[in-house]
């Protein structure tokens, strides 16, 4: 139960940090749920399913805290030449990618 | 059943499943669920399920040589000890923070774990799980450490396996498990990222993700050192990004040809083993990651990666063409012939199913419900050297 509460107060504490930053525009539901079920099983093949890290770091809301969300962000789209991180624009626009790090820096639902 | 009745002693025995073999069993890994299905290829039918086994993501199983437990390496640095009998986990441990895989020894009484996190090999005896070695994978100053990638057994209770970083190839011999004798190969090339071991054990091949080419060791003539082979198989060529890292394991030889995933091409290439030269590349569907030949070597199926990953390819060995294209559906994963390749079951990640295909006919014989399976194993991996 505590372990609920404090995901509770995590996601209370997300929201009320979202609603303060200006948040990229969701996906719509059918298109989000499709986007994290990527990230979980194809970015997952990398940075482990719960991405705790494997060949890729872990991608934890811990590890990612400090980190510059624009540089995430152009990591995600672009890659990293000269590293197994592949870019992933031709499957995530802009703003779905900036999603995908606010999801990453909060920690993802867990949806299975 | 009548007989049970008699006796109340005999009660239990009763109760129990009639005998059987292990040989036509083997399991499906529900990698979220951190379950497996275990399933028995004759029927074609899954028999039972074990949970409890933690992130599978990426789980890799080997077998006891008597075929009767399954060894489930799974990502959280799990190691879980499942008997397919019992249909139970018979003991797990957390044995690092991060793993890849592993192998089971020659005699049977050791298996190694791969891991990323504390990087390094760490051997267990397959009867308790007890912890027999550990062997970090420092390299350079002996401050880093590198993500143990690729490990197969070899002949003389030895380990073989590669560090990413550190571009270099290690043979452990535990043939005194207490005092492990490991050989190091450096400079072997950049970033190995899986290795497989041939079916006799006499070749190590490390596939680089830093440069084009293969390092290899021939286990007959170590001294010999790392060679390289295919070297510059794509130079001057751009490769396409990888999404999914291709794996060595589940390679295939047929006849005297080899046949590997292309890293970042749409190809898979033919090397002759005698010479270790290229001696075709056949253009597939997408980025291949398993490619995986049917016991008897007359066939090869291919997978592909993300996002080209509906579909799978079988390529004609002697004529090395594609004979047939199937989409077996959404994020195809896995593929895992029967002990005589009959059949290949293949597992479909996104559709929640494990499909079984009929390998002459190439028809759709039955599919069975998985949530989100991964690796397919069958027992048969048991007696096969590098499985
Ligand atoms: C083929 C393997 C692979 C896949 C698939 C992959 N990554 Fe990566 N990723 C890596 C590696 C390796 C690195 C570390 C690169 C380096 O050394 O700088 C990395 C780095 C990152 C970083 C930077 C982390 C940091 O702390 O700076 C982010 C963010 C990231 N990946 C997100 C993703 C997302 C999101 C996906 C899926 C859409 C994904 N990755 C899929 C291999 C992969």
């Amino acid at each position: 139960m505590t372990d609920f509460a404090a995901k509770l107060v995590l996601s209370l504490l997300a929201a009320g940090l979202a609603a303060q930053a200006p948040a990229a525009p969701a996906p719509a539901p059918g298109r989000a749920a499709q986007i994290l079920n990527m990230v979980r099983q194809d970015c997952g093949s990398c940075h482990g399913l719960t991405l705790k890290g494997g060949l890729g770091p872990a991608l934890l809301p811990q590890t990612l805290k400090g980190k510059d969300a624009l540089s995430l962000k152009s990591t995600i789209l672009y890659g990293r030449p000269g590293t197994p991180m592949p870019p992933w624009k031709p499957f995530l626009s802009d703003a779905e990618a900036e999603w995908v790090v606010e999801q990453l820096v909060k920690g993802l639902p867990d949806g299975r | 059943m009548a007989g049970c009745l008699a006796a109340a002693a005999l009660l239990a025995a009763c109760a129990q499943a009639p005998l059987r073999g292990t040989g036509d069993l083997g399991v499906v890994v529900e990698r979220a669920a951190g379950r497996l299905q275990l399933v028995e290829t004759t029927g074609a039918r899954i028999i039972g399920q074990v949970p409890g086994l933690g992130d599978l993501s990426h789980a890799s199983v080997v077998y006891s040589r008597d075929g009767r437990y399954a060894f489930v390496f799974g990502r959280d640095g799990g190691l879980t000890k499942v008997d397919l009998l019992r249909q139970a986990i018979e003991k797990r441990i957390i044995q690092a923070g991060n793993s890849i895989g592993g192998a089971i020894s020659q005699d049977g009484r050791m298996v190694a774990a791969a891991n990323y996190e504390p990087g390094g090999l760490k051997v267990f005896a397959t009867d308790t799980l007890e912890l027999l070695a550990d062997i970090p994978a420092t390299y350079g100053d002996g401050k880093k450490s590198a993500k143990v990638v690729g490990v197969a057994d070899a002949p003389g209770n030895r380990f073989v396996y590669s560090l990413f970083e550190a571009g270099e190839i290690w043979v452990a011999d535990l043939s005194d498990p207490k005092r492990p004798a490991v050989s190091k190969f450096r400079n072997i090339g950049k970033e190995p990222y899986d290795g497989l071991i041939t079916p006799d054990g006499r070749y190590y091949m490390a596939g680089l993700f830093g440069e084009d080419g293969i390092a290899l060791l021939d286990l007959w003539n170590p001294a010999a050192g790392v060679q390289r082979v295919l070297d510059g198989y794509g130079r001057g060529q751009e490769k396409l990004p990888v999404y999914k890292m291709p794996h060595l394991r589940g390679w295939a030889v047929a006849g005297t040809h080899a046949f590997l995933p292309a890293i970042g091409r749409h190809e898979v290439l033919v090397v002759d083993t005698v010479g270790w030269k290229e001696s075709a590349r056949i253009p597939v569907h997408g980025q291949p990651v398993f490619v995986m030949a049917r016991p008897d070597g007359r066939q090869v199926w291919v997978n592909f990666a993300f996002p080209r990953n509906d579909t799978v390819q079988v390529i004609d060995a002697p004529s090395r063409r594609v004979v047939q294209t199937l989409k077996p559906g959404k994020a195809v994963l896995h593929m895992e012939f029967t002990p005589r390749g009959e059949q290949v079951w293949i597992s479909v990640r996104d559709d929640d199913r494990v499909v079984v295909y009929d390998t002459a006919s190439f028809a759709s014989l039955k599919e069975l419900p998985a949530d989100k399976p991964s690796g397919i194993f069958f027992t048969t991996r048991a007696a096969r050297i590098g499985f």
